[in-house]
This record gives structure tokens, C-alpha cells and sequence, in this order.
């Protein structure tokens, strides 16, 4: 009887010994980085739009063949993140909070660069970048400004660039008696256009723009800050280091977009406006089918259109244009747009950040950098990209090129993303006829004061 | 004696191990997390600090807040309490003593619904429920032109995608309890002259006021934590027209990265959970 207690007390002990061990065990595995068969491994993790994902195709197109043969000690891992935009954030910052999971090299929208060099993830990069050449003379200026953190040190380099404007259907501004090219030289008169495709082209949505809060930072900076910054107010003072909520600007703002969704009804239905995937049906859908006659949108998303896009149009630069987006009452310099990008950063957690720069190097010089926009439709950072060929005599580019002299970009500020969300949530009511333009300012003061605290919000 | 009790701890050792880490551990930081300024990214990330109640004191001042509590009561009443433990039961007692086949086919049919993941119902019912999907369709054939249900009428659609969800669950609940229920008892009442409303109320529910309560508890706890669901079919939106406390939690951790807060806002889901199984006990006069 005592042997068999005993062998049973000896058994329960031996089995959860044995549970223990193996719950340890599995918390070692190396999902990040590392060595593979004496190689440094790098990893580089980047926001994928799926199995058509333009940038995951540049990199398979024999770049990081060329990369690896020149550095046969090195092995390149791509890890894309299947995500939404709101989602890849959180995503990768979960990942670089662990050596076990950091990436190597990392895409950051320059939106969320600031917050995360200040949470301490990424590594700065200043003695790098002093080292490299091309950084002082071929790399445009005020685009640094997007990849320093607060501290004043360099957190990435900036890969992409944008602008944002009016993109348009020709033959449809056309067949409404509108002149083409399309030219509006205030916010009435976009206005006006969009009443008149509706009057004259029933069954046609005069007017797209991103106002879904699924479609995350789009919606503050495709069409809320698009609007904001072509008034004489800003989102942010630089002067006093404070948050503007209150401003004539922002409830201008609003209310064009209340003019839009619910007092001339020219917007797209909700069920569209407030759908995640809102700017691939504009443009793979809406626009080739010949059912939406603008859509304020990015630089990059005329690319959709182009032979290896996602929805070709054949003579895509007879068909469609991109137009400047006014000021509100085209006061100087006439038309506004907002740039931002993104950026490769390396995570202060990385274990191989040697490896990864010399990578970094490789995939920005003047070739790779410029080969990497042309496939994707975006704006080089470099300036002498406009030395390769094939970049400015893509179609839209030119365009979009020359909006940069009129540029504006985000609030350098590590609390955008906080701001940003509020105004996401409020656009979206705004739109969908929840909330009262007034209503909006006043519900952005009281939620931005709450997060950051009284004494960082001014009214103006 | 002595002896005895050592042994049962010996044997009881790895559950109550494995209980204190994944359970007891993660409920302790929850709460301690509710009352810091933890952030996912930005400078509060360095310095992550005890604020005292500052996330509770934001919570209650926030407008959004408010209306999300509001949102979940009216999605728990409507798709948990009314609609999942009234409707199952109600299926249960139509399906009591039927023919076995008649029992199956509906069976299979509502439970279909139980056994699909959550992110497959929510894709169905936007299926459903979209422009251009099934419910128009049909609405079409009667010259009813098309409804943007998920815009128009966002709640009740959500409503009904959790209960076509949930259903099946209570109804099994009730079937098996109703079985239980001995014939002879139902048969005298019908004998001395009773009505089927009279032999409902006075006998049938009485028997299986149990169950009632441990499904209605489940239900509940399984509706305050449905997010899936929501998120995918409106997202919370439009505005904040089925922003229920989950959505509005994972907003404020994972959309605006305040981790803290999130916590802060996940105890008071746990808070109107335990108040509500509470109700339920005290209500029904069960002891669980």
C-alpha cells in the first residue's frame, strides 16, 4: 500500500516536471533572425498587400540574388506582414519589442517614425549615415526632416515619397460639359464639379474620398489634412508646441466633407466609404469601370492602371489625369498637397544591424532606390533619380513630381498617431451624417485634451 | 490524515501551477496594467509609470465610453437575453418529443450556424447583409428596392449575426434539460385539467431553472466578449453605432496604442460580467 502511494506521488511529480519542461522549452525558438549555415541572416519585414504585392515582387526580381552573390556571408529573409495599415503598426512594434522577433530592417511610415524612435525601437543611425555619401548630396532635403525623431537623431531612410491630389476620369468630366484638363482653382469649384457629374451623369459617383476609419491614416492624410492645410490653419504649432484643435480651418474642413457625404450627397455610398479595402475599389474597380469621376488619393495609386497594375487601362494617360488639389479659396500658392513615405529603419533590437545597414545601403543606392518607386508608382527621395531612366517619363509622374514644391508634411510630433486616430473616428461620423461639423471640433478638443493632456491643445 | 493531504496536494500541484501562471498571473498584471500609462509605442513606452486612477477618471469623463457601455447592453439584451436564450428555448420546446428525423434536420440547421467560426459568420452576414448581397436580392423580388442594412441599420444587423451564431448553443442546453424532465409529471398535470401555458410556466420552466441560469451566464459572458464578429462586419462604426465596449478596448490599445487604457477598460467588461452572473443567481434564486 505505502509502495503504491509512493509510486503514484513519484509519477505526479515526474509528470508535471515534464509539463514544466517542456512549457520552457518552447519560448527558445528563434523566430526573428540570426545565423543559417554560417551565414548572418537579415531579415526585412515590410507591409505586404498580398500575393500581387508590387514591393515583395521587386525584391524577388533578382536584387537580393545580385545582393547575396556580392556578399556570400550574408542570407536575405523576406518577412513580409499581411496587414491592414492600422494593423502592420501595432504588428511590427509587437514584433521589435523582443530580440527573439525583431526583424533587421523595418518599414516605418514616417507618420509613426517619431513615436516609435521615442519608444526607443529603432536604432539611430546617425554614425551610419555620416558615413555614407549619398546621404549628404543625393537625398532631397526636407525629407530628412520625416526620419528624425525628437532627439534630433536620424531613425531611418527615406524610401518613398508622395503627394496627393484630384485623380480624374477625362472622357467622364468630358461627357458633363467639364473642362479637361481639370483645374479647379478653390474647394467651390470641386464642389461644383462634383454637383454637375451628379446632375448630368446619373449612376456615376462624382466624388471619392477616404473617410472610412478602417482605412487608417488615409483619412487624415488623403482627405482631412488635404483639405486642413489648404486653409490658413495648421494641425499643430510649431511655435508653441500644441495641438490646434479648434480652428475656422478645421470646421471649414469638416464641413466640406459633410458637403460632400450629406448635403450634396456626391460622395460615395457608405457601405463603400466605410469599407477597409475603400481605395482599391476606387481605383481597381470604380475608376476602369467608368463609375467615378474623382477621387482624392495619392501619387501612387494611378499606378493601378498601368500594364502591370492591378486593373489596366488601356491609354490610361488619354483617359485619366491628376489635378492639384485647390486651396480653399485659392489663395497662394494655389493648389496644397501632403507628402510622407516611408522609410527602412533598423530595430534597436536587431541582432545583426551590421549586415542589415550594408543591405540598407545597397537597396537605396540611386539604382535600387529608383527601381523600387518606378515598379511601386511612387516618388523617389533620391534627387538623382531623375537621372535614371524611366522615372519621370512614367505617366502621372511629372505631375505628381511638381506638386512636391507645394508639399506640406505631417506634424513631427512622436503624438500624431494619437491625433490622428481621434480624427479618423471623427471624420467618419462626420461623413456618415453621426456628427455635426461643430459637434466635430468640438468633440476633437475635448478627446485631444483628454489623451495629451490640457495644457498641449490651443484653440485658435 | 496528515499524510493524506499531502498526497492530494502532490497530485493537485501541477493545476493549481499551471492555473497560477496562464490564469491567476495575467489577471494580477491586467489589473496592475490598468493603472499605468502603458503605451505600444511613443515616449510612454520608455517610461512606463503608475498614474493612479487617471485611466478610470479619463474612462468615465469619455463620451465614447459612455455610448460604448450603452452599445453593449443594448447588443447583450437584444442578441444574448432576448434573442439567443428566448429563441433557443423556444426552438427546444418546439423540437421536444418529435419525430428524430424532424429533430436532425432543424438540428443541423441551426447548428451549423454554432459550429462556423466566428470570422466566417461575420463574413457571411456582410455577404448577407451588403448592397448587392442576398437580403437585397431577395427584398428585390418583392419590387422592395435595395437597403445599405449595414449603414441603415448597422445593430440590428449585428444583433442578428450573433444570434444566428449563439443560438444553437442554448437550444442544445435546453433540449438536454427538457429530456431530463420526467414524463409522468407533465402527464398528470394534462390529466388534472392543466393548459400547456399552465404546465409550461408551473412545471417545465421550474424544472430547468438551472440550466436557464448557467445558459443565460454563459451566454452573457460569450456576448460581452464577442469582437470579431463586430469588427469585421461595420468595424464598430458607422461612427460609433456598434462600437461595444471590445471594439472600443481594442480601438484604444491597438488603434491609438494606450495599452493602459485598455486594460483600465477590460476590468470593466470583467466588472459587468461578474455583476451580471450575479444578477442572474440572485434573480432566479439558483446557487451555482
Amino acid at each position: 500500500m505505502k509502495t503504491n502511494k509512493l509510486k503514484v506521488t513519484m509519477t505526479a511529480a515526474m509528470a508535471s516536471l515534464l509539463l514544466l519542461t517542456t512549457a520552457c522549452s518552447s519560448g527558445n525558438s528563434n523566430a526573428g533572425s540570426g545565423n543559417a549555415g554560417g551565414k548572418e541572416e537579415v531579415t526585412i519585414t515590410f507591409r505586404s498587400s498580398g500575393s500581387e504585392d508590387t514591393l515583395a515582387k521587386y525584391f524577388k526580381s533578382g536584387l537580393i540574388e545580385k545582393f547575396e552573390t556580392a556578399n556570400p556571408d550574408i542570407k536575405i529573409n523576406i518577412a513580409p506582414v499581411l496587414a491592414s495599415e492600422g494593423d502592420y503598426t501595432s504588428k511590427i512594434v509587437l514584433q521589435m519589442k523582443s530580440p527573439d522577433t525583431a526583424p533587421d530592417i523595418v518599414a516605418e511610415d514616417t507618420s509613426i517614425i517619431k513615436s516609435d524612435a521615442a519608444a526607443g525601437y529603432l536604432e539611430p543611425l546617425d554614425t551610419q549615415v555620416a558615413g555614407w555619401s549619398d546621404w549628404k548630396d543625393k537625398f532631397i532635403e526636407n525629407l530628412k526632416e520625416g526620419v528624425t525623431g525628437e532627439d534630433g537623431k536620424v531613425y531611418g531612410v527615406p524610401a518613398t515619397s508622395d503627394t496627393r491630389g484630384i485623380w480624374y476620369n477625362k472622357e467622364l468630366l468630358a461627357q458633363a460639359g467639364l473642362p479637361v484638363p481639370f483645374k479647379p482653382a478653390n474647394w467651390e469649384e470641386v464642389l461644383q464639379a462634383a454637383r454637375t457629374i451628379k446632375d448630368k451623369l446619373p449612376g456615376v459617383t462624382p466624388l471619392n474620398m477616404i473617410v472610412g476609419k478602417s482605412s487608417g491614416e488615409g483619412v487624415t492624410m488623403q482627405t482631412l489634412e488635404m483639405l486642413l492645410y489648404g486653409t490658413s490653419d495648421t494641425l499643430y504649432n510649431d511655435q508653441t508646441k500644441k495641438w490646434v484643435v479648434s480652428s475656422a480651418g478645421l470646421l471649414d474642413s469638416f464641413k466640406f466633407i459633410n458637403q460632400v457625404f450629406n448635403v450634396d450627397k456626391t460622395g460615395p455610398t457608405m457601405q463603400v466609404a466605410l469599407n477597409g479595402q475603400a481605395g482599391s475599389i476606387a481605383f481597381q474597380q470604380l475608376f476602369p469601370q467608368g463609375k467615378l469621376a474623382m477621387a482624392v488619393d495619392g501619387s501612387w495609386a494611378g499606378s493601378t492602371w498601368f500594364e502591370n497594375g492591378a486593373a489596366p487601362i488601356a491609354n490610361v494617360a488619354e483617359k485619366m489625369g491628376f489635378a492639384p488639389f485647390p486651396t480653399q479659396t485659392g489663395q497662394a500658392p494655389g493648389a496644397i498637397t501632403m507628402s510622407g513615405g516611408w522609410a527602412w529603419s533598423i530595430p534597436a533590437q536587431s541582432q545583426n544591424k551590421e549586415a542589415a545597414w550594408k543591405f540598407l545601403e545597397f537597396l537605396m543606392n540611386q539604382e535600387n532606390a529608383t527601381g523600387r518607386v518606378v515598379a511601386e508608382g511612387n516618388l523617389s527621395p533620391r534627387n538623382d533619380s531623375v537621372d535614371v531612366a524611366g522615372y519621370t517619363d512614367r505617366t502621372f509622374t511629372a505631375e505628381a513630381q511638381a506638386l512636391l514644391e507645394v508639399a506640406k508634411f505631417r506634424p513631427a510630433n512622436d503624438q500624431y498617431a494619437t491625433v490622428s486616430a481621434q480624427l479618423q473616428s471623427i471624420v467618419e461620423s462626420i461623413a456618415s451624417g453621426k456628427l455635426t461639423p461643430e459637434d466635430g471640433v468640438k468633440q476633437l478638443k475635448d478627446n485631444v485634451a483628454r489623451s495629451l493632456g490640457e495644457d498641449k491643445v490651443e484653440v485658435k | 490524515m496528515k499524510r493524506k493531504s499531502r498526497g492530494a496536494f502532490l497530485f493537485l500541484s501541477p493545476s493549481v501551477l499551471l492555473l497560477l501562471i496562464f490564469f491567476i498571473v495575467p489577471i494580477i498584471l491586467t489589473i496592475c496594467f490598468a493603472f499605468t500609462n502603458m503605451a505600444l509605442t511613443g515616449s510612454a513606452a520608455r517610461n512606463l509609470q503608475f498614474i493612479g486612477f487617471q485611466n478610470f477618471t479619463n474612462m468615465f469623463q469619455d463620451p465614447d465610453f459612455r455610448i460604448s457601455v450603452l452599445r453593449t447592453l443594448v447588443f447583450l439584451i437584444f442578441s444574448a437575453v432576448i434573442g439567443q436564450v428566448v429563441l433557443g428555448f423556444i426552438l427546444a420546446l418546439l423540437m421536444k418529443e418529435k419525430n428524430v428525423t424532424f429533430r436532425r434536420i432543424i438540428g443541423i440547421i441551426v447548428i451549423a450556424g454554432w459550429v462556423t467560426p466566428e470570422i466566417v459568420v461575420a463574413f457571411c452576414m456582410v455577404a448577407f447583409f451588403s448592397d448587392n448581397g442576398s437580403l437585397n436580392q431577395i427584398i428585390g423580388w418583392f419590387g422592395i428596392s435595395p437597403v445599405s442594412w449595414l449603414f441603415s441599420f448597422p445593430m440590428v444587423s449585428v444583433i442578428i449575426a450573433n444570434i444566428w451564431h449563439g443560438t444553437a448553443f442554448s437550444m442544445m442546453v435546453y433540449q438536454s434539460a427538457l429530456d431530463e424532465i420526467p414524463k409522468d409529471i407533465e402527464e398528470a398535470a394534462t390529466i388534472d385539467g392543466a393548459s400547456n401555458f399552465k404546465i409550461l410556466s408551473y412545471i417545465t420552466i421550474p424544472m430547468v431553472k438551472g440550466s436557464i441560469v448557467t445558459n443565460m451566464m454563459l451566454v452573457t459572458l460569450q456576448t460581452l466578449g464577442v469582437f470579431t464578429l463586430i469588427y469585421t462586419m461595420t468595424g464598430g462604426g458607422p461612427g460609433t453605432a456598434t462600437q461595444t465596449l471590445p471594439v472600443f478596448m481594442y480601438n484604444q490599445a491597438f488603434v491609438n496604442y494606450q495599452f493602459g487604457y485598455g486594460t483600465a477598460i477590460s476590468l470593466v467588461l470583467l466588472v459587468i460580467g461578474i455583476v451580471a452572473s450575479l444578477f442572474y443567481m440572485k434573480s432566479m434564486k439558483v446557487k451555482v
